[in-house]
This record gives C-alpha cells, sequence and structure tokens, in this order.
C-alpha cells in the first residue's frame, strides 16, 4: 500500500541544506552498575533504561535521515558490572566518534581523557553530577542530561512562587544522595529559602513495617517547616516518608513532588506523541534517563541535518551556536550552553500521576535564556575547557 | 426516512445564521457558534480527541479527526448525527480535502504516514511514507500538490496529487504546524512552532522566499510559537496564531512585515473567519474559549466560552 520506494527517496529533489549520501555511525556506551539495594522490589530499573531512548533517537534521526540522503546506525556496547568500561570505550572510539554514553561521573571522565577520545563529541546521557558542567567539565563532552543543580533550582524556584520559603532536608548515604543533598542545599541559598533543619537518614530498620512507627519521631526533631526535601535518589527509603511525618507536611525532591527531565505524565507541548512513539517502540514508559540519550541522538540529527555535515567540528561548533534548537516536547526550544555543554532544558516538577509545574516558573527572570536560571549560569561555572 | 428528513428541516430552520464550528480536544466535542449572535448553540458530542474539522465543497457533511479513535468522523452538520467514518490510518490529527471533493488526504501522526482516502467509495486509495509527526496539510487551489508538514523532521513533503508520490522534501524551522497555499497558489505558508517563525516558499520552484519573524514587548521570544494562520481573501493581511504568547499577529502579507499584535485567549491554535471575512474565530487551548477579532479594526471584541482544550475551526454557512 505504501507507495514510496527506496529508489524515489534517494532520487528527491532536496531544495534546503541538502547533503549527500552520508552515512552516520553512533555509539552506545551503557556502562552498568550494581544498584544498591532498596528496601521495596516495587520497581526495578528496566533493562533498558536509557539505551531505548537512544534507539528511538536513532530511529527519529532515520526517518529524517531518508528524505536526507543519511543512513543513521548505531552500535551498542553494554558494559557489565565490574567490567572494562575504558577498553570498550576505546573500542567504540575506534569505529566512531560520536558516542552516547549512560556512565558514571568517574567513568565519563575517563573515557573523555582518554587518547582516542580527543576530538571525538560525547554525549553525557545520564550522569546529573554537577561537577562536570564546572570544574571538572571536558571540552569533548557535551550533557543532554540535566545537572542536579537544574534539578534542584526547578524545585526551588517552584517553592519560592508557592511562598514555602523553610525547608528541611533528609538525605540517604550514598553518594548519589550526598550530591543531589548538596544541589539542594545550594538552590536553597540561592533562592533564598531557609533551611531550618537536616537529618541524614540512619534507619536499618524495614520501613515498610515500621515507618508509621519511626518517621513521625524522626521528622518530630525537624523544626518547623513548610515542606520536607527527600534527597534519596536510589528511592530506598523516601517512598515510606509521605503521611507519616510529625507535621502534615508536602515532601519533594527524590520522592513525591520531583523535579525530572522525563517523566510518563507529561502530555503538553506534543509530549504526548514522545510518549507513545517510546510506548511502541520499548512497550515501557519513558524516563529521564531515556529522555537524555533520546536528546544527544536528536542533537546529532538536528546538527547533520542543519549544516549538511558530518564533519565533527562543524557539528560541534553548530550544536554551540545560537542557531541550534531542538524541539525537545517541552514547550521551549533546547540549546547548549556555550560555556560547559550543557543541553538547556525545562524541567517538569512531576507527582506519579500529574506535572504539577514546569520551570523556568513564571517570575524567574534571566537576561538572556529563561532557562539559564536553572543549574549552572556561566559566571557560576568553573568550566574553562570550551573557552 | 421522512422522519429524518422532517427532524433535520426542524433544526434547521430556526439556525438561519451561519456557524462557525470548534472542536474540543478534551471534552470529544464540538462546539457550534452563531456567528450573528456569538453564542454557543449547539455542542455535538464526537469520538475521541477531536482536532482537524472540515467541510465538503457542498457543506453537506463535515470531516472530524477523531484522532484517539484513529478514525476521520463524517458527520451529518444538521442532525449532528455521525453517519460513518472513513479509513483514516492511526492517529489522524489533520487533513485536507482536495478540489475534487473527493480525495481526502489525511496526516497520520503517529505513523510517519499520509494517507489518502476517497470519501466516497470509503477506501485508502495509497499511503505515502512521510517525516515524523505529520500534521499540517495544505492542497494547491489546482489540486496538482499536497503538502504535508513533519513535527519532528521539520520538513514539507511535496506531494504530487497524480502520482501520490513526493516530488520534493523541504527543511523549515523546528516543530512545523500548520501549511497553506495562498495568493492563488503562488505560495507557499508554513508555520514553526519551536522556530517561531514562517517560511514562505515560491511554490514554482519550492525556493525560500522569504521567512516571517516576530517579536512581542514583554514576551520571551521562545513563547511566541506560531501554529494556524488565515490569509484574508485579497492576500494583503495574514492573521497568524502564536501559541502560548496568547496573541495573533497581523501581517502585511506583501511585505511580510508584521503590522499589529492582538491580544486574544491563551495558547491560541487555529482560526476561521465568517462569510464576508468581517469577523475572525480563533481557538484558544488552555482558556477553552474561542475569541472573536474584527477583522477591519482589528480587535478581539468577545471571548466566547466553549469546550475543554478547542483546537480546530471551520466555518458552516447556512442556507439562504
Amino acid at each position: 500500500m505504501r507507495i514510496l520506494g527506496l529508489a524515489a527517496l534517494c532520487s528527491l529533489a532536496l531544495s534546503a541544506a541538502a547533503a549527500s549520501e552520508t552515512t552516520l555511525r553512533i555509539g552506545y556506551l551503557g556502562v552498568d552498575r550494581i544498584a544498591p539495594p532498596v528496601l521495596s522490589n516495587l520497581d526495578p530499573d528496566p533493562a533498558d533504561l536509557g539505551l531505548a531512548g537512544a534507539r528511538l533517537g536513532l530511529s527519529d534521526n532515520a526517518t529524517t535521515g531518508r528524505f536526507m540522503g543519511q543512513t543513521w546506525q548505531m552500535e551498542e556496547t553494554r558494559v557489565p558490572p565490574g567490567g572494562d568500561a575504558l577498553a570498550a570505550a576505546r573500542a567504540a572510539l575506534a569505529s566512531t566518534k560520536l558516542l552516547v554514553i549512560d556512565a558514571p561521573a568517574g567513568t565519563l571522565l575517563q573515557i573523555a581523557d582518554l587518547p582516542e577520545a580527543q576530538g571525538a563529541l560525547l554525549f553525557n546521557a545520564t550522569a546529573p553530577d554537577t561537577r562536570l558542567r564546572s570544574m571538572d567539565c571536558r571540552a569533548n563532552l557535551l550533557h543532554s542530561a540535566p545537572s542536579n543543580a537544574m534539578r534542584a533550582d526547578a524545585l526551588a524556584q517552584f517553592l519560592v512562587s508557592r511562598r514555602w520559603s523553610d525547608v528541611a532536608l533528609i538525605s540517604g548515604p550514598l553518594p548519589e544522595d550526598i550530591a543531589f543533598a548538596d544541589a539542594l542545599k545550594a538552590s536553597a541559598q540561592k533562592f533564598q529559602l531557609d533551611l531550618v533543619g537536616e537529618k541524614p537518614w540512619r534507619f536499618d530498620a524495614d520501613m515498610r513495617r515500621s515507618a508509621s512507627s519511626e518517621v513521625p519521631l524522626f521528622t518530630q526533631e525537624l523544626g518547623d517547616h513548610d515542606v520536607l526535601l527527600i534527597a534519596d535518589e536510589t528511592h530506598d527509603f523516601g517512598r515510606y516518608i509521605a503521611y507519616n511525618t510529625w507535621d502534615p507536611r508536602p515532601v519533594a525532591g527524590s520522592e513525591e513532588l520531583v523535579p525530572e527531565a522525563w517523566a510518563p505524565v507529561m502530555e503538553q507541548w506534543g509530549a504526548a506523541q514522545l510518549q507513545s512513539r517510546f510506548e511502541d517502540s520499548a512497550q515501557r514508559d519513558m524516563r529521564s534517563a531515556d529522555y537524555g540519550a533520546w536528546a544527544a541522538l536528536r542533537t546529532l540529527g538536528e546538527a547533520v541535518t542543519r549544516t549538511g555535515s558530518d564533519d565533527l567540528t562543524t557539528l560541534r561548533a553548530y550544536i554551540l551556536s545560537d542557531a541550534f534548537e531542538l524541539a525537545g516536547f517541552k514547550g521551549r526550544p533546547l540549546s547548549y550552553r556555550d560555556w560547559n555543554g550543557q543541553l538547556r532544558q525545562p524541567i517538569p516538577l512531576v507527582t506519579a500521576r500529574a506535572v504539577v509545574a514546569s520551570a523556568p516558573l513564571e517570575g524567574f527572570l534571566h537576561q538572556g535564556n529563561e532557562l539559564d536560571t536553572l543549574g549552572l549560569d556561566a559566571p557560576d561555572s568553573a568550566c574553562t575547557a570550551f573557552q | 426516512m421522512f422522519r429524518t428528513t422532517a427532524l433535520a428541516l426542524l433544526l434547521a430552520t430556526p439556525a438561519l445564521a451561519d456557524e462557525i464550528w470548534v472542536t474540543n480536544e478534551k471534552d470529544n466535542t464540538i462546539s457550534v457558534i452563531d456567528t450573528a449572535t456569538l453564542e454557543v448553540t449547539r455542542t455535538i458530542a464526537t469520538g475521541e480527541r477531536p482536532r482537524g474539522i472540515t467541510f465538503s465543497a457542498d457543506h453537506s457533511v463535515v470531516y472530524i479527526c477523531a484522532s484517539d479513535s484513529d478514525a476521520v468522523q463524517v458527520m451529518d452538520p444538521v442532525s449532528g448525527e455521525i453517519l460513518h467514518d472513513l479509513p483514516s490510518g492511526e492517529d489522524p490529527e489533520q487533513f485536507v480535502l482536495h478540489p475534487d471533493n473527493r480525495r481526502l488526504y489525511i496526516a497520520n501522526e503517529d505513523d510517519a504516514i499520509t494517507t489518502v482516502v476517497d470519501t466516497q467509495t470509503r477506501r485508502v486509495i495509497a499511503q505515502i511514507d512521510v517525516g515524523i509527526e505529520p500534521e499540517g496539510m495544505a492542497v494547491s487551489p489546482d489540486g496538482k500538490t499536497v503538502i504535508t508538514t513533519s513535527e519532528t523532521t521539520n520538513m514539507a513533503h511535496w506531494i504530487d496529487t497524480g502520482t501520490e508520490t513526493i516530488f520534493a522534501n523541504t527543511l523549515v524551522d523546528s516543530r512545523p504546524r500548520h501549511a497553506e497555499f495562498v495568493k492563488d497558489g503562488a505560495e507557499l505558508w508554513v508555520s514553526a512552532e519551536i522556530g517561531g517563525t514562517v517560511t514562505v516558499f515560491d511554490t514554482s520552484d519550492q525556493s525560500e522566499k522569504a521567512k516571517l519573524h516576530f517579536a512581542i514587548k514583554g514576551v520571551h521570544d521562545d513563547l511566541i510559537q506560531p501554529v494556524g494562520f488565515e490569509l484574508t481573501p485579497d492576500g494583503k493581511t495574514a492573521f497568524v496564531a502564536l501559541g502560548p504568547s496568547n496573541h495573533l499577529a497581523v501581517v502585511n502579507a506583501e511585505t511580510y512585515e508584521v503590522e499589529q499584535y492582538i491580544l486574544v485567549g491563551r495558547r491560541v491554535w487555529h482560526m476561521a473567519f465568517d462569510r464576508d471575512h468581517a469577523q475572525l474565530f480563533t481557538t484558544n487551548g488552555i482558556s477553552g474559549d474561542v475569541t472573536v477579532v474584527d477583522v477591519a479594526t482589528r480587535k478581539a471584541v468577545k471571548t466566547i466560552k466553549v469546550g475543554r482544550y478547542p483546537w480546530g475551526a471551520a466555518f458552516r454557512p447556512t442556507e439562504g
């Protein structure tokens, strides 16, 4: 029934920045980690978290590419926990200099510093560490994942707009918990919220059974606050806090009201279309890590189509220029900060059932781009590699 | 049969004034607005998530894209009854009726396909692979060319209606939403929601001829998102809906300069003129209403509450 042959496609007249036949080869490198144990077994991470987003981005690029004489290919490499990520990265870099990576910050930096990676274009699809956008930035490493600072600033803007200015914080012991807690504290300071109380999570009891007896007393000592913030990025204990607090207070941060790059509850701005494309291809809901990987692939797709080039220097310069814009289904054009390679993006604040708000919130102004009220603005970043 | 006709006559008799039909995306209804009284006179149930709406050449039937029902519904506009569904492909969003009054070109948003349906035999004639998330649909006045724009591929696809194949693809700015042939088919206009522009193509060689840009004092550029637009019949003035900026731009279609901005409802999508082009009706998605703009004075004169998420708009003349 479909009337279009491939041969016909190749001979199509192109009157815009037409490219001759180009083959784009992307490497996807996923470095698997052993997930720390959590109290609840209800929601394990899908095995293709992140990767499924990259696959959809590739397919989106390929559909556009067939009208432009582009062929898109992706080689997927998964490194098992404890495996040699650097060897895998070297192997991937031997066949392409365009890599989309799902790895922790330390591994990312080791990969970016490989001799083989010099002159390559690497995308950090998942690591939220703010330091990668500041003193530990690398010129060959762009970030399609939002930083912890962006997520925390989004939440802080919401609290300011609701005038919930006194906050308390409970943080978990893991490095990712501490990093997010640090970001929340920095945002509180940036947006002039008062951190009235702070406690590390210290229980080893099974909260599935004892939350109702333990949490009220634990939260009683936090002081008089409007909102209770939770830094529990592996979703271990945080889910047992809401409705068990001493004072009836909303919970936000890693649980309840969560700042995310993406969430299945997003519908506006055409998001419903991306959700349904993703569900069709991955047979599950789309999450933030998937969005980061999708956005990395789409960044490359947009850059190749608009420049009509597959030259890495040309692509990188275009991606970091004012001319670049990506339609990311979040209501505003996405672009990259030319001081640290971070993808500017709205951060929705979501519950399990709805989008509550989307940052930047109204009234948070910026002399350049309002999206730069989230995360490290040029003066806040210690990154010099992009100069 | 006699009873149906009698009923139809009864319903038609008091409704002598012309109408604007508005699809309410989140209410699964159509609001019918009387262009004389500016009141909603009827609310008609449709399939799920109605968006695109267009009347047949003689206005005897109305076609409705019921996106989430995966159908194009054919309705009797007098009785409001669904006569039948057309095979539409999945998730039809917008469509355009060929001047032959027979072929309907439908954008299947989730499938990256444009489906061509014969409205008489109710059969699919062709399916054409296009870019991702096809949406905007337009047909040239001579009927030789149909345009599909694809939102994520960022292209206008030029379809030869003789062969039902693509003969050209042109890049536009991010997230194209709407396309129209204007000035007797000499130009094709395509709006780009995220790009914030409207590209004007010379249809003789598909070259880019001009690009419309917008700037509203006190509104961030990122929120100026062009979607639907209409030109006056003389081809001299264009009204462009600018989405979440909550404004319409009035554009000199000869110089391509914006002359004025008109504040309307929130997230303005699409629009339709009344019979003599004296009034323009805009659908405002977020505020759930329709703004009536007086074309001569370029002023918003009335807001009419409709259903949730009004999306498409179409004009229906009544007899007489």
